[in-house]
């Protein structure tokens, strides 16, 4: 019993370390003073005002559009890049999987920093041809696709080790087109692979700083970068309000997934 | 039907790419890529340029003049006008980053003060390609409850007994120059054996600093987190303003006096409204706006005849005397080499 | 064989955004502002400074990397073993902050650990030494260890939990008690996890920059912050890629490391 205790106060305690962070910061939006040094009393006006920044609006709407984006194209390409990979030979199937996982594995900064350069010298290229190219939402884009991949890529993978090839060689006999047989058989069964791998997508391309900070150019601040160039100034509470409300919104979607489907992720593991 | 969606996703996200890529191509004449510091206009003014102009106007900020120039150097992003220090335009015309300004299009330059033009010929021989915008000086700020005296010198900053209790500004020419000047040379100094002293200096001082930021100084400030902060001018009245017991001293030793001017980077894409920016900010009224927002000193002497407050004019943070601007000094670009000679002894004195 | 082709677009994607971009560091880190060839942005990490802010930064991730898997372990085992450890209850657990900012959640320490601030009023309400450690390295070793912490538990939760149950079950009815069950077979097994987890938690501390300049007040240099400054306030580019060159060094060693032990089941997904 006294184990049994010992081990629910060490997972409060860890839980408690993660989540103290997250608690301050829903505090300091509710508080009517300024600076996160006084509290002030309670007030909502910093998610009043919240509505009224433009500029926090318009980073967050950056923010949203990067992360569907990138985990919609990161999604497709990995999909189909785990397909393949899956097939290959055992040699190849190694060689493609170290690639994939370089920027996983890599260093955020150096990866950033790899982008930059290659942006800034095709900028300078494509100037040559009279082209004009600049870093912006673009290059982020292509950013947050890149580190996207081996996520999706790894989420899928071991719902293909899974699949029972004869299902979709006897779909091939029944007369099904390839194709066919790949969207009526295959998808459905890694499907759930595909949706975390989007999923995990979407969540790190909205917590990324590093890479959007060397790529982002003079356009397309996200939140992050937001944050960060406020921060020498002191974060406005609006940015507050803001993370309180997208906190509170995917913990009450999550919870009600995570709550609903019991016997859905039980079947699962049947399979 | 679900490849169809994500075929019509893909392509969607394809034609962001490239319109991304594209950028700023359509509609060029009406737009104005503005690069200034932080906190540094009164945001009203923008909207009041886009009304009366049309033009409108992408602003984004940086926090210290070497942030700005890689991105100007390297090309990274078209900025039209930027706003950067004296010593900064000397760097960029070295570099021939900058374009000259055409003072037809700016007649509002009349509005400033000739003693301020001199002062740009120090740095840009025939005054043609910068237009002053605010100036000020660096110096102390200190909170009269926490100090046991009043603070007239730098020495404070060596002072154990403000242990965790002094911000120091972050980066390399604004730190060293308290270092420098306390040692008895001149902030411009690029002499090995002057500089390595400055070092030491520093370093034997790091114990002592709670933090080494620009432009947090301020909240810290009035939030009584530190007892001495070295900042600009500007900054100061507006701390005072937020908590009484702060003072601002240019200390006897001398100090950094600075002048930030508007200048047109090679990257522009149009000039003419890059001259429009210019002058509208020259403007008496508009200068005025401006300094009422952010409390740097303005040398734009037809806005300085439009101020009646007398506690304004006789504040000594806005407009310091003959007496206090005698023993400034400005920043000199030193040159590459002693760029990167600043920049090591930093690095050197951080990784202490 | 249209799978085959399926490669396609993601190799070319990869040749384009992986391979290239990091030839362009190659490049960088081995010429100078001329284009000549040169070691100098290499030999560039020996000087004081520079492999100052190495060892200080190799000795904070290692540090970090140590109290992660310390506090990791336990919480994975835990978790393995009870009910919660189910129906995604422990991804949601520790992915769910990610949806709050990484740049604020780290910030909301400064808030937390500040001399005066909440932990230190704490402190010293209890009559306990004052908590002063914002500023320092022990306050980065902090964040390192909150930031990262949940990439250490989830591999090494995935392996744990995979563990069938009839193995430790063996290990008991031949006599082993819960200390020798876990040293000698729980332990051995989870090894794939704990090597991921370790490399997933040292090489984003080891090359932070954001941690140090949030948590360390400027005062602190890491290796990081040499080379982000080197590429944002222009210092050199070329000495900035050369030290991620040497940065790169380590990062391969560890992903060597990992993919000798990991067999694919230590992912964290």
């Amino acid at each position: 019993m006294i184990k049994r205790w010992i081990q629910r106060f060490y997972l409060f305690f860890i839980v408690l370390f993660l989540y103290a962070p997250i608690g301050t910061l829903m505090v300091l939006s509710f508080n009517d003073s300024r600076t996160s040094v006084k509290w002030g009393g309670f007030s909502l006006k910093w998610y009043v005002r919240l509505f009224e920044n433009e500029t926090i609006l318009a980073a967050l709407g950056n923010t949203l559009l990067l992360a569907l984006l990138s985990a919609l194209f990161a999604t497709v390409l990995g999909t189909s890049a785990a397909i393949a990979i899956h097939h290959m030979k055992k040699r190849r199937q190694n060689i493609c999987m170290s690639i994939v996982n370089i920027p996983m594995l890599n260093a955020e900064i150096v990866t950033g920093i790899a982008f930059m350069l290659l942006f800034i010298t095709l900028g300078n290229l494509l100037s040559v041809f009279g082209i004009h190219f600049e870093m912006g939402f673009g290059t982020v884009l292509i950013g947050h696709i890149t580190f996207n991949l081996p996520y999706v890529v790894l989420s899928v993978m071991p719902k293909l080790k899974q699949l029972n090839n004869s299902m979709y060689e006897a779909a091939l006999d029944l007369g099904a087109g390839e194709r066919q047989a790949f969207f009526k058989i295959v998808l459905p069964d890694i499907m759930p692979g595909v949706l975390s791998g989007f999923l995990l997508s979407f969540t790190m391309s909205l917590d990324d700083f590093v890479i959007t900070h060397f790529v982002k150019g003079l356009g397309a601040d996200t939140l992050s970068t937001l944050i960060y160039s406020e921060l020498r100034k002191g974060i406005k509470p609006e940015m507050y309000a803001l993370s309180t409300i997208m906190f509170l919104a995917v913990f009450f979607v999550l919870l009600a997934v995570n709550l609903k489907p019991q016997e859905h992720s039980a079947s699962e593991g049947h399979r | 039907m679900k490849k169809r969606m994500l075929f019509v996703c893909s392509c969607l996200a394809a034609s962001m790419l490239f319109t991304g890529c594209g950028g700023s191509s359509a509609g060029e004449n009406v737009e104005l890529n503005v690069y200034n510091w932080g906190e540094y206009i009164d945001e009203d003014v923008i909207d009041l340029f886009e009304e009366e102009t049309g033009i409108k106007v992408n602003y984004k900020t940086y926090d210290t003049n070497e942030d700005m120039y890689p991105i100007i150097a390297n090309g990274a992003a078209d900025w039209d006008v930027v706003c950067p220090s004296e010593y900064m335009i000397q760097k960029m015309l070295d570099n021939d980053l900058l374009l000259e300004i055409n003072y037809d299009n700016v007649p509002n330059i009349s509005n400033i003060d000739p003693d301020y033009m001199e002062t740009v010929k120090g740095f840009d021989p025939d005054a043609s390609h910068a237009v002053p915008y605010l100036w000020g000086t660096v110096g102390i700020l200190y909170n009269d409850t926490m100090v046991k005296e009043p603070i007239t010198s730098w020495d404070c900053l060596w002072d154990e007994t403000y242990a965790d209790n002094i911000v120091m500004m972050n980066n390399p020419r604004d730190v060293f120059a308290p270092a420098l000047i306390s040692c008895g040379y001149s902030l411009n100094s690029t002499d090995d054996a002057q500089l390595q002293e400055a070092a030491a200096k520093l370093t034997a001082q790091k114990p002592l600093v709670l933090k080494y930021t620009t432009d947090e100084v301020r909240d810290m400030m009035i939030g009584e987190k530190a007892a001495i902060g070295v900042i600009y001018s500007g900054e100061a009245t507006i701390c005072k303003e937020e908590n009484e017991h702060l003072q601002y001293v240019v200390p006897e030793e001398g100090s950094n006096v600075w002048l930030d001017c508007w200048v047109i980077p090679t990257t522009c894409k149009n000039k003419e409204n890059a001259e429009k920016w210019i002058d509208f900010l020259c403007r008496p009224e508009i200068a005025l706006k401006n300094f009422e927002y952010i409390y740097y000193s303005t040398p734009n002497k037809a806005t300085v005849d439009l101020i009646e407050d007398p506690e304004i004019l006789s504040n000594e943070a806005l407009f310091p005397g003959n007496e206090v601007l005698s023993r400034c000094e400005t920043f000199h670009y030193l040159g590459e080499e002693a760029e990167e000679k600043y920049n090591e002894l930093w690095k050197q004195v951080l990784s202490e | 064989m249209y799978k085959k082709s399926l490669s396609y677009p993601y190799l070319l994607w990869a040749a384009a955004f992986i391979i290239i971009p990091l030839l362009f560091i190659v490049y960088y880190g081995l010429t100078d502002r001329s284009g000549a060839f040169t070691l100098a942005n290499l030999a560039a990490i020996a000087t004081a400074e520079h492999s100052k802010a190495l060892m200080l930064s190799l000795l904070l991730s290692l540090l970090s990397t140590v109290i992660c898997l310390l506090l990791a372990y336990p919480l994975a085992l835990i978790l393995s073993n009870s009910r919660l450890g189910r129906s995604g209850f422990i991804i949601f657990l520790f992915v769910l902050p990610m949806w709050m900012n990484f740049l604020l959640r780290t910030l909301a320490w400064v808030v937390l650990l500040d001399t005066n601030g909440v932990i230190d009023s704490l402190f010293q309400a209890l009559g306990l030494p004052r908590f002063k450690i914002i500023n320092t390295p022990a306050a980065i070793v902090f964040g390192m260890v909150y930031d990262f912490l949940p990439f250490m538990i989830l591999p090494i939760y995935n392996v744990i939990s995979k563990i069938d149950i009839n193995v430790i079950n063996a290990a008991r009815d031949l006599g082993a008690n819960s200390f020798q069950t876990l040293y000698k077979v729980i332990f051995p097994l989870s090894l794939p996890g704990v090597i991921s987890g370790i490399t997933m938690v040292f090489v984003p501390s080891l090359t932070t920059f954001v941690i140090s300049t949030l948590l360390g007040g400027g005062k602190i240099l890491l290796i990081g912050n040499v080379i982000e400054q080197e590429f944002m306030k222009g210092t050199s580019w070329h000495v900035g890629s050369g030290l991620s060159l040497v940065l790169m060094l380590f990062i391969i060693l560890s992903m060597v490391l990992s993919s000798k032990y990991d067999n694919g089941e230590g992912n964290v997904l």
